[in-house]
């Protein structure tokens, strides 16, 4: 088998199999979504009008609607996570480990990081699959569709979260970057409430959500899930990638990166 | 051609300097440890061999490779155990080395030949199907110089490789190691612990990011002592 293959294989083989072992990181990853959906859905459900907004071809519940969104904050966690384990865990050496590899470096970072979006693909489609069960059930080709849309939106945020990684020196804990990443994407974003209904109390913060790359990351997963393709949203997503990904190499050179940094 | 070759080497924290003029060539095939005080440097030169940093002063060749110039073609030719253990609890022996393999891009029945050989060079042929959990440290520390020998690098550098372990386990990995040495391996090993030098190894003493000493241990010593030559280089400071 080729040499990159091999070595991208085995980085997806071990993430996996990391993320299988640490059960609570699933089933933490799957209640934070489903408290969302079950709960802040239901009471907010009376509270939000919605109109008829692409690609909804009908009036649609508040559940519905925020799906897509909850899809993205399971990307948007496992990004931050695979990533920023690398700070707080003792996933520094492993990633000593692999840095020693022959093979280019960007190539084992790509890998690193299709890993972790693998990971996140599981964990959206058992989402799905339990939203399903609670009755909010999806055009059936959209979750075929879906695949390269959460391919595309899980790169561009672990991406990020690799970012995050290569420039923080020390993360005492998860908090910070909750509060600071997290949640000002996540709120600041369409994975609440559409657009317009953020520029009736503000067009500011209607202008910063445009700005959001997350908020591209949810609209291409929505109209993908409708069987339909959002075309800026996507080339907004693979913009911000390129971005972050190729930030986050520069952290991780050796020449002027985070390894510089840390006295090992 | 020697395994591993530095010349004028320096490195800078700030304005903090950590390594000067550090020039010296590896024997091929022999146990060359790096002796040095806590703080001598001996972690940042060990950070700049495995690349995770580069400086832009002086020069690094592993077997003939230039480390700057042809970085992946130096790397493939070292072996490292960082002091760090760097392992997957929850994996068996056997997927700790074949994930290394891939990193290598070494995979199927080669990887598992190489494993099993590799395992055997340090005793842990046996315990290729236990979880890594399961193992006591010295046992750990096997595995990992055994994976870092998985693709037949050319120089194997350990770190304080010995820290933390009781001495009967420090004792066999510092048999095995020169077991490996005997057999050809060019070893440079990292240590503050003048015990598991022997006197037919080389000593380079590094001292405040230079180099104080390089010569065979016998002679570096002679007749006395090895800790009392070592402490009086170093002026007495407390090593760790």
């Amino acid at each position: 088998m080729n040499l990159y293959l091999t070595a991208m294989l085995a980085i997806i083989r071990r993430e996996a199999l990391r993320f299988i072992h640490q059960r609570s990181r699933f089933l933490a990853a799957l209640v934070r979504p489903l408290v969302w959906l079950v709960v802040f859905a239901a009471g907010f459900r009376a509270a939000l009008g919605l109109s008829i907004i692409p690609p909804y071809q009908t009036y649609i519940t508040y559940e519905v609607y925020i799906v897509p969104g909850l899809c993205g904050m399971i990307q948007l966690f496992n990004g931050m996570q695979s990533s920023l384990s690398l700070v707080y865990d003792q996933e520094m050496g492993s990633m000593r480990l692999l840095l020693t590899s022959p093979l280019p470096r960007w190539w084992l970072l790509f890998s690193k990081l299709l890993a972790g979006v693998a990971v996140s693909i599981l964990q959206v489609y058992v989402f799905l699959a339990i939203a399903a069960g609670f009755g909010i059930v999806l055009p059936l080709a959209g979750y075929a569709l879906v695949l390269p849309a959460l391919l595309v939106s899980g790169l561009m945020l672990g991406a990020l979260g690799l970012l995050i990684s290569s420039t923080i020196r020390q993360l005492e804990n998860f908090a910070g970057v909750m509060n600071f990443v997290i949640f000002p994407m996540f709120f600041l974003s369409s994975a609440l409430y559409p657009l317009w209904k953020m520029a009736e109390s503000s067009t500011l913060l209607r202008d910063i959500c445009a700005w959001n790359p997350f908020t591209h990351a949810v609209e291409l997963i929505r109209f993908a899930l409708y069987l339909e393709l959002n075309g800026l949203a996507l080339l907004w997503v693979c913009l911000s990638f390129a971005v972050f990904f190729g930030l986050a190499l520069v952290g991780y050179d050796p020449s002027y990166g985070m390894t510089r940094r840390r006295k090992g | 051609m020697t395994a591993l070759d530095i010349k004028d080497l320096g490195y800078s924290y700030g304005t903090k300097r950590a390594l000067d003029g550090v020039s010296f060539a590896l024997r091929p095939g022999k146990f060359t440890a790096l002796l040095g005080p806590n703080g001598a440097g001996k972690s940042t030169l060990f950070s700049l061999l495995t690349r995770l940093f580069v400086s832009r002063e002086g020069r690094i060749a592993v077997a003939g490779h230039d480390l700057a110039r042809t970085p992946r073609a130096a790397l493939s030719k070292i072996g490292v155990v960082f002091q760090q253990p760097t392992l997957d609890l929850d994996m068996s022996v056997a997927m700790n080395m074949h994930y290394f393999a891939a990193l290598h891009g070494i995979s199927g029945r080669d990887a598992q030949a190489r494993s099993e050989r590799a395992l055997a060079q340090l005793g842990m042929a046996e315990r290729a199907g236990e979880k890594v959990r399961d193992l006591n440290g010295g046992h750990r520390r096997r595995m990992e110089i055994a994976r870092a020998l998985i693709h037949d690098p050319e120089v194997l550098l350990l770190d304080e490789p010995t820290v933390g372990l009781d001495f009967k386990s420090r004792q066999a990995i510092v048999d095995h190691v020169h077991g490996l040495a005997e057999r050809g391996l060019t070893v440079f090993w990292a240590t503050h612990l003048v015990d598991e030098i022997r006197d037919y190894d080389d000593v380079v003493v590094l001292h405040r990011g230079r180099v104080l000493a390089h010569r065979a241990a016998a002679k570096l010593r002679a007749g006395r002592p090895l800790a009392e030559v070592f402490i009086e280089m170093t002026g007495g400071e407390e090593t760790a």
